[in-house]
């Protein structure tokens, strides 16, 4: 089959609809720009250039649309607008923004389409920019996949420049000096008598010009904030407890609510007794909501402790109510009409395999929870005119939608506050706690309702990580991998995500598959197939999303074959790669880790590549075989996103990445049992403390074509390092997460 | 009831069953304490009590004896605690939800032992769960403030 009638068969996310009905809006729309937000409430002698920069007579105000849960991104796009505007850390404000489609997100389209990232060509090209179209026009906003610099990159230095630009104009009219004369520092226009324009002095001028449109942008030589670390915006007041987070925002007159939903999954509320609750101290009211209970009380812990004394009848769960099942329906998924796609058919895996496999074997990755420290919350307050919303959002405008949906507004009289996020990993892409306080401000119109979720809830409805099982076959000749053939079967996790957000998923999910189909290895034979097993618990994105599984079956599985072949599994990884800047990852990994050194006894290291996100990453990971378990002694971690904006923070997230995952593979996992989640709190779901927390050396390469985002892509290749390095130290081969199950740890 | 929190006298007419961490945040508006977990498991709720680090969600206000002290009151951003001082020079935070904690902890912690191991930072600092895995910049800047304390 030809490459594009491949596509059209796969289609994807929202792009679908382009390619199957014809491509629905004229170019016409697509290169039309969504209006600037900020000239909406435009005050008098203030200056918008665009929908991230605003000026006025007082101060300058950079928005950084994308949502900060603590990857950075409020510093760092703020610093990418800052670079051409000529403004320092200090001298402006930042906001995040009211939702619009203005800050469509560019990005969005390249992990949509059914390519690889190193793929350049044309089809590949053409199809990521008619994804971005959609995109545009769809005008979908939000944070995720890795996107927040690979979107802002050139726009948000754009946006700085042509506000730049226009604020010379005004210059230029104020003293009358040509603008080729002008030149800009400081926040301010210089003239070339040494005269300084502040900007908020030209501001009210520049308001009445109309802004600057096609300017150059600066070659690297001269930048001056971008590559080198900068002092987060955010890191002194979060260093001092000030900075406030969605649960530490107070609005006049509020009540603190909480909700218990049946913890059943899918499953109803039958009926409950909360005359107890009812008598408590300070308790307002307890209301039914969708599937669950809600108390309101004057604050959070005599809401929580109300709630405790509620006995509810729940209905049964609407998935399987036993994880032994969910397993069993996954095991029964590797079949024709399940297929989700065949991601990756290079060679002719029928011939390579005719006389059988010289090796398979089995993996399993676990439902995991994203479980941020800051437990989901938000403030609602509904009037008949409008609702205000303050919490800390990925999907600013499908949050609007969805609460309107509740309330009977119009999604632009939902007014968002986002705010700072205490973590997310992808739990924040979801809107249940959202809905939920909407559901209870709506019927206490005029109240502003703040609903926190206690831990427990928070767990009972995470929607976690999915769970997928992987299948891989190989063949070994003459001390070289020849073939690798791996399958999986697992429930789509942008289906059940897209379902809740009401954003329509047709056609296969890239992400059950990736991590696995997408490495840039050239094998004689490489055959990736993922199976699209039916719905069970509900899913969502988990910090890298496909990745996390999918890459450890397949780096485990390219692992064992290197073992039976008997090569070495750096020197053989690096031989079967195809990709120039993959290699140098590689390579530059097995330099910095000292690759092929002696060890001593009991002790192992193990390599692995994911490249998640269009981003090459190696990691490599050192572990000793102790009386009392496994200890992880030390983790190389090289990748590259090909532009580094802050090297500290870049260092701050790899190392960050590297924990989540392996902390995750060691001991976290969540199961079912009556259809209700097993693990309630951090007890149960530990992941990485310190005491277990390695030495982590980072180096980070741009020698990539394209600048990517390094929220997610170190993640993937942790759990199979690990797992390479304890076979290496103890012959034991782990297949299945969490690695506990099987072996000790110190 | 009356409780000295940050060295200001506060009155407050609650249960005494009612755990220290919500006294804090909803009755008297001290937000840099946080809710993580509500068992002790995490640590984003550690305060001072006289000087000495506990978990706010399992001190309950009527069991309370001594003066507390939040990350409010440890230091300011114009008057710095030498351990945030260091963090803030590491750059450790990255969500920073768990930070107050944190830094509450490893102060109490540098208070008694000015020259910490390795593996003394570790036990100290095993019980305040980082979800977005800062580790290593906190073993750090635990060693920086360590040396600065030192040094005063």
């Amino acid at each position: 089959m030809g490459r594009v009638a491949k596509i059209a068969r796969r289609t994807f996310l929202i792009g679908s609809a382009a390619i199957a009905g014809g491509v629905a809006f004229g170019v016409y729309a697509v290169k039309k720009d969504p209006d600037n937000p900020l000239s909406a409430d435009l005050s008098d002698g203030s200056a918008t250039f665009n929908p991230w920069v605003l000026v006025d007579s007082e101060k300058m105000t950079l928005i950084t649309p994308h949502g900060d849960k603590g990857q950075g991104v409020m510093s760092s796009q703020a610093a990418l607008i800052a670079e051409e505007l000529d403004i320092e850390f200090g001298q402006f404000e930042t906001s995040f923004g009211k939702p619009s489609p203005a800050y469509w997100n560019r990005a969005f389209a390249e992990e949509g389409v059914p390519f690889m990232a190193t793929d350049h060509g044309f089809t590949a090209e053409t199809m990521r920019s008619i994804m971005g179209g959609v995109v545009k026009l769809l005008g979908v906003q939000g944070t995720g996949g890795s996107t927040s610099m690979a979107d802002s990159f050139d726009k948000l230095r754009t946006a700085g420049a042509t506000a730049r630009e226009t604020l010379k104009l005004a210059a230029s009219q104020k003293s009358g000096v040509p603008v080729g004369q002008l030149k800009t520092a400081n926040g301010a226009v210089q003239l070339p008598d040494g005269t300084e324009l502040k900007y908020t002095e030209l501001a009210s001028l520049a308001a009445t010009i109309e802004p600057v449109k096609d300017v150059k942008l600066r070659d690297e030589s001269q930048w001056r904030l971008i590559g080198k670390s900068m002092e987060r915006l955010d890191i002194i007041d979060k260093s001092t407890g000030t900075l406030p987070y969605g649960i530490d925002i107070s609005v006049e007159g509020m009540l603190h609510a909480t909700v218990c939903v049946n913890p059943k999954k899918g499953g109803s509320l039958n009926g409950f007794d909360a005359s107890e609750a009812k008598q408590m101290r300070g308790v307002k009211d307890v209301i039914e909501i969708t599937d669950g209970v809600a108390v309101v009380a004057d604050n959070t812990w005599r809401a929580f402790n109300a709630m405790r004394t509620i006995s509810f009848d729940w209905g049964n769960a609407t998935i399987p109510p036993e994880q032994e099942e969910h397993w069993a329906t996954l095991s029964d998924s590797f079949k024709e009409e399940l297929l989700d796609s065949t991601w990756r058919d290079d060679g002719d895996a029928e011939e390579a395999f005719k006389e059988g496999a010289s090796f398979s074997a089995e993996y399993r990755s676990p439902y995991v929870a994203h479980a941020p420290l800051e437990p989901l919350n938000a403030i609602v307050l509904v009037t008949d005119d409008q609702v205000e919303v303050w919490t800390g959002h990925q999907l600013q405008r499908q949050l609007q939608v969805l609460v309107a949906a509740i309330t009977g507004h119009e999604q632009d009289q939902v007014i968002l506050h986002n705010q700072f996020m205490g973590g997310s990993f992808g739990h924040r892409l979801e809107f249940e706690h959202v809905k939920q306080a909407a559901e209870i401000a709506n019927k206490m119109r005029g109240t502003p309702i703040k609903m926190t979720y206690s831990r427990e809830e928070d767990f009972a409805h995470d929607f976690p990580r999915h769970i997928s099982m992987g299948r891989g076959q190989g063949m070994v000749k003459d001390g070289k991998v020849t073939a690798i053939d791996l399958s999986l079967a697992a429930p789509s996790v942008m289906a059940s995500q897209g379902g809740r957000a009401n954003l329509p998923f047709p056609g296969p999910d890239s992400q059950l598959a990736a991590g696995a189909w997408n490495n840039p290895y050239n094998i004689d034979t490489y055959r990736m197939t993922a199976y699209r097993a039916p719905e069970l618990a509900p899913t969502s994105s988990w910090r890298a999303v496909g990745a996390p599984a999918a890459g450890f079956f397949f780096d485990s599985l390219l692992d064992e074959l290197i073992h039976e072949a008997g090569a070495d599994p750096m020197e053989e990884r690096i031989r079967l790669m195809g990709h120039d800047v993959s290699r140098k990852v590689l390579e530059t990994a097995a330099e910095l880790s000292n690759w092929g050194s002696d060890l001593g006894p009991n002790r192992g290291r193990g390599v692995a590549f994911v490249e998640s996100f269009g981003v090459p990453v190696a990691e490599v990971v050192e572990v000793t075989n102790t009386d009392s378990g496994i200890k992880i002694d030390k983790v190389w971690c090289v990748c590259d996103v090909g532009t580094i904006v802050d090297p500290i923070n870049f260092e701050n997230l790899v190392q960050g990445g590297v924990v989540f995952g392996l902390g995750h593979a060691i001991n976290s996992e969540i199961t079912y049992s009556d259809g209700k989640a097993d693990q309630s709190n951090y007890h149960m779901h530990e992941a990485m403390r310190m005491y277990q927390c390695p030495d982590i050396i980072v180096k980070g390469l741009e020698n990539g074509t394209k600048i990517r985002g390094i929220g997610e892509p170190p993640v993937p290749p942790a759990a199979p390092a690990l797992a390479n390095a304890i076979f290496a130290a103890t012959g034991t081969r782990l297949r299945e997460m969490p690695f506990n199950k099987f072996i000790d740890f110190v | 009831m009356k409780l000295t929190v940050n060295g200001n006298t506060e009155e407050v007419n609650v249960e005494p069953d009612m755990p220290l961490l919500w006294v804090l945040r909803d009755e008297l508006g001290i937000t840099g304490v946080k809710y993580g977990c509500g068992i002790a498991q995490c640590g984003a709720c550690t305060v001072h009590v006289d000087g000495v680090a506990v978990r706010s969600c399992q001190m309950r206000v009527g069991d309370l004896d001594g003066e507390v002290t939040t990350i409010e009151g440890l230091g300011s951003a114009e008057k710095l605690h030498i351990v945030q001082e260091a963090w803030i020079e590491h750059q450790v935070a990255q969500c920073g939800y768990c930070q107050s904690g944190q830094i509450m902890q490893a102060a109490s912690f540098l208070e008694f032992n000015d020259d910490p191991t390795d593996e003394e930072i570790d036990t100290a600092m095993s019980a305040n769960l980082c979800r977005c895995g800062t580790y290593p910049r906190i073993r750090t800047a635990i060693k920086t403030a360590a040396k600065n304390i030192r040094e005063a």
